[in-house]
């Protein structure tokens, strides 16, 4: 099968500097080959031979979950990119960035990329920005769902208006973010300027980030790490998560970490509500800890009873 | 079907490059879950699943993805794997 076209997704709330990240971001010769699709054109103000504009149209899907709605005009768009790169209208490209309004969920984009047929085909989830302004993210976070919503969705926070918070301001944000989404990456944007390296790498778990604050985060959400230091039934695993977020999945907003199943290298999960995507077996542990780390983002729910519950369905596994 | 290359496409992300051997495996231990609240799971054919209860009622799911909303129509009650009933009788066998 073709090598699938990895997709970049750009979030955060309005007036968070997104689009000053991606005007800065499609300045750059990394950035070349880079196919755009944004919802308002004139934002970003720049001459992008591959800018195309989308207007945020979801389909329901049957069984009237939110987050497994499908993006129309995403898949439309995407479709329309593959065929006309085919077809020589338009000039290769090797990635998609797709900027979001600041009141979109990026769960029905990451559902469009996974679940839809042809688009699931030929492209793939690489990571989601989200940026949070330093001066009003705070406040955002507590007043407007969405912030929230993107920030524990993202693999990469990136922390605007670093030129014109105070230092105190900007650090006490970070450690809120870290404490709310212990599974991203943490980056600070001055005037929009980042190292599109860092930016744009697939979004990988960094064991180094799971620790977690002694005090929650935010009224809403409690995150929580699960280590297991003994190899997982894969079988059961799979049993166990589809389970748990067919019932739950409204309230489980995230789980990503590192597997073992008792092979060489780990499974990499990465699930956003009832979105997962498709798990990585690794060829090896990235560094010396080989225990299982699974970060949980969720509402209402205690790590104890799903270690208890995880490790039921390993034992049942187990059983002859 | 891709439109574009006609190629067929994905599974279920559970359920993906699983042998014979492990979907043998997998319906037994969905049936140690199942079991719990009244229904039994079938293969059929090595495709799709047959979602039975007490009354024989069925459905027919194609994967992991479809089969706990069709477990829960036919039980009639959430399955939720954090239910601590549920969770003593897999530590108990």
């Amino acid at each position: 099968m073709a090598e699938r076209l990895p997709v970049v997704l750009v979030t955060g709330f309005l007036g968070s500097g997104k689009t000053t990240l991606l005007s800065r971001l499609l300045g750059r010769p990394e950035l070349g080959e880079t196919a755009v699709i944004v919802n308002e054109l004139g934002e970003v103000g720049i001459d992008h031979h591959l800018l195309r504009r989308v207007d945020e149209r979801t389909v329901l899907l049957g069984n009237g979950c939110l987050c497994c709605t499908l993006r129309g005009d995403l898949a439309d768009e995407l479709r329309d990119l593959l065929s006309r790169r085919t077809r020589g209208e338009i000039p290769p490209f090797r990635r998609v960035l797709v900027e979001t309004t600041g009141l979109a969920d990026p769960a029905p984009v990451l559902n469009t990329l996974l679940a839809e047929p042809v688009v699931s085909h030929h492209f793939e989830p690489a990571a989601v920005i989200a940026t949070v302004d330093a001066l009003n993210g705070e406040g955002q976070l507590e007043r407007e769902p969405e912030t929230l919503k993107q920030v524990l969705v993202a693999d990469r926070l990136v922390v605007t208006k670093t030129d014109v918070a105070e230092r105190e301001a900007v650090d006490t944000l970070a450690e809120r973010l870290r404490g709310l989404n212990p599974a991203a990456d943490l980056l600070e944007a001055s005037f929009g300027e980042a190292d599109p390296a860092l930016l744009l790498a697939p979004g990988e778990l960094d064991p180094r980030l799971l620790v977690l604050p002694d005090t929650p985060p935010h009224a809403d959400v409690e995150p929580f790490v699960l280590f297991i230091d003994r190899p997982v039934d894969w079988t059961a695993f799979g049993i166990w998560l589809t389970m748990l977020l067919a019932s739950r999945g409204a309230d489980v907003l995230r789980v990503k970490g590192l597997l073992d199943v008792g092979a060489p290298g780990p499974v990499v999960l990465n699930g956003v509500q009832h979105v997962v995507h498709p798990p990585e077996h690794l060829e090896a542990w990235p560094d010396d800890d080989r225990r299982s780390r699974l970060v949980f983002i969720a509402r209402g729910i205690g790590k104890d009873e799903v270690e208890k519950s995880l490790a039921a369905f390993d034992a049942a596994a187990r059983r002859p | 079907m891709c439109a574009l290359c006609g190629v067929l496409l994905t599974s279920h992300w559970a359920e993906r490059d699983s042998g014979r051997r492990e979907r043998v495996f997998r319906v037994r231990l969905l049936n140690r879950v199942l079991s719990h609240f009244g229904l039994e799971l079938g293969d059929w054919g090595g495709r799709v699943y047959v979602l039975r209860d007490r009354k024989g009622k069925t459905a027919v799911v194609g994967d992991l993805g479809g089969l706990w909303t069709a477990a829960e129509a036919l039980a009639g009650r959430p399955l939720d794997p954090l239910d601590a009933d549920l969770v003593a009788a897999l530590r108990g066998g």
